[in-house]
């Protein structure tokens, strides 16, 4: 594995485009700067993982989202999102001396942060509905709601004979995932 | 119109597979209808969030898929702060370098022997012994001042301490016998640095084990006893743990139950497995389910971390024992723990409000 970092345009119009390549490459060119900076402040290599996977979610979801503007190097706004993270989850852990030992220059980005929280808690609810959900709702939630499958192919994956009977089903499920989304505090 | 109809509609129109006409009239109804128009809104924000999830989770697996590609113990190992080789050098090879330096220090002590350096040093000895004199008085002076210090901050100057736990909550508190054995007055300290005073109601000298009462007017009483008290014994390798004031400091510590006797075959003791010290002496022994099963006594205390604890059985006569005469009302124990529930960090929040630091006076 090559570590020549993509240019910061290729990498906005790589996640633009969906390129699974141009991930890769912004991936494996800056975990070790992640990896640096987690290991050598109380951390270990899968606090490294998931404090870098939340950076990189937050930027495609920028860049997807069309409002993302690069005022920074790609390698800095990364480099901040992980330290203002990797702080958040050293208090929580009440592991924070008061002291980060820091490797690169880095940017103010708590509204970043505070904004993938929300939305991190909304997922949380989510997955757990879907766990209590259980079978078969789960997959036909998944298949039409996320996967984007028609009722035809839901019909024949679950061998309900009857398109009103498949669509009866599905409205139930639905009404339980909310309801089970909306229970939870 | 049934809420499924609404509903299959709402899907419709948000998938755009309505004809205009359709659409036409469902937007008057959207605009009309303030219930069916809420109804949309609702509907789009859920399904777009289980949208949003479905891409997050792909994403997730898409990112972790490249992570495993990675070799992250190699690049760890080349990332780690790496100490100075002045370090490295003394980690790798520290009994070398000892070796070579004892053999040099022995060379140079024969050399200058040898040569007769030591000889007529006495006046240097001199200087070297009122140097040592000197340092001795100042540090003379120095300990008189630490114990200025810490007569001013200790005003309370108990002669020893130990612990002791709640027996009823109106007072009556066990602790072992060697603890109060010939003081002048005792008194018990809560976790909040109340103390009261308490006079020794029975003693039990044979099985080490003595009854407290709290005579103070200021005592107000103790709720209700969370812990019940072990009738049978305990069995070998049982988790049990133990709070108490080693040190006049408040400490936690568990342990396992070691042996069902104690040393040379002693039936009135457990043997149990646990970091106690000097002043853990007369506190309680739990099991993992908030039963008292013994007094643990630090006085026996052998090899590291061995310890013995006097059985509840004998708590339990020594409290039947207790002349009748200096008893207002009958004994009445707790026999059901309310703490088998709780996990162990809420168990000891609770129990060690029961628990005192004995204080002795003499």
């Amino acid at each position: 594995m090559k570590n020549t970092a993509p240019t910061d345009s290729e990498v906005i119009l790589g996640i633009l485009n969906n390129s699974e390549s141009a991930l890769k490459k912004l991936y494996v060119a800056y975990f070790p700067m992640v990896l640096q900076l987690i290991i050598n402040n109380n951390g270990n290599e899968d606090d490294a993982k998931d404090i870098y996977q939340e950076a990189i979610i937050v930027l495609y979801n920028k860049v997807k989202a069309g409002n993302f503007e690069l005022s920074s190097k790609l390698k800095t706004y990364i480099y901040s999102i992980c330290r203002r993270l990797w702080l958040k989850r050293l208090a929580q852990l009440n592991r924070y001396g008061g002291d980060i030992h820091d490797f690169q220059e880095h940017l103010p980005v708590d509204d970043e942060v505070e904004l993938l929280n929300d939305r991190d808690i909304q997922f949380g609810k989510m997955q757990a509905a879907l766990l209590l959900l259980g079978e078969p709702c789960k997959t036909i939630m998944e298949d039409f709601y996320i996967h984007n499958r028609s009722m035809q192919e839901i019909c024949e994956r679950f061998g309900y004979t009857n398109a009103d009977n498949a669509k009866t089903q599905k409205y139930k499920c639905l009404q339980r995932l909310k309801k089970l989304f909306f229970q939870q505090k | 119109m049934s809420d499924e109809q609404v509903l299959e509609l709402i899907e419709k129109y948000l998938n755009g597979e309505m004809s205009r006409v359709e659409k036409a009239r469902f937007d008057i109804l959207r605009k009309e209808d303030a219930n069916i128009e809420r109804r949309v809104q609702e509907h789009k924000q859920f399904t777009d969030l289980l949208k949003q999830y479905g891409e997050r989770i792909e994403l997730e697996n898409r990112l972790n898929a490249i992570h495993d590609e990675i070799d992250v113990h190699t690049l760890k190992e080349s990332l780690m702060a790496h100490p100075s080789w002045v370090v490295q050098l003394w980690r790798h090879h520290h009994s070398k370098i000892s070796v070579a330096a004892s053999v040099a220090l022995f060379l140079i002590v024969s050399v200058l022997y040898l040569t007769g350096s030591f000889k007529d040093n006495s006046s240097q000895y001199v200087e070297l012994k009122n140097k040592v004199d000197k340092l001795s008085r100042s540090n003379e002076s120095n300990k008189s001042s630490i114990n200025a210090i810490k007569n001013a901050i200790h005003l309370d100057k108990y002669t020893g301490t130990g612990t002791g736990f709640a027996l009823t909550s109106d007072g009556l508190i066990a602790t072992n016998y060697h603890v109060i054995q010939g003081a002048d007055s005792v008194y018990i300290q809560n976790a909040n640095g109340d103390s009261y005073k308490v006079e020794v109601l029975s003693a039990d000298p044979q099985n080490d084990i003595a009854i407290l009462k709290i005579i103070d007017q200021k005592f107000k009483g103790l709720g209700a006893i969370p812990y019940s008290f072990k009738k049978g014994e305990s069995d070998l390798a049982e988790a049990i743990s133990t709070y108490g004031y080693p040190g006049g400091r408040a400490e936690y510590h568990n342990g396992y139950l070691s042996s069902q006797s104690g040393l040379r075959g002693d039936s009135v003791r457990y043997q149990i497995s646990i970091p106690i010290n000097f002043g853990n002496s007369g506190g309680p022994l739990w099991d993992s389910k908030g039963n008292i099963i013994g007094i643990t006594d630090a006085k026996q205390g052998q090899a590291e971390g061995e310890h013995f604890a006097i059985k509840s059985k004998y708590l339990l006569d020594a409290i039947h024992n207790i002349p009748a005469d200096s008893l207002d009302d009958k004994v009445v124990l707790n026999k059901k723990s309310t703490l088998a529930n709780l996990n162990e960090v809420q168990r000891v929040k609770k129990e060690r409000e029961f628990v005192f630091m004995v204080k002795i006076y003499n």
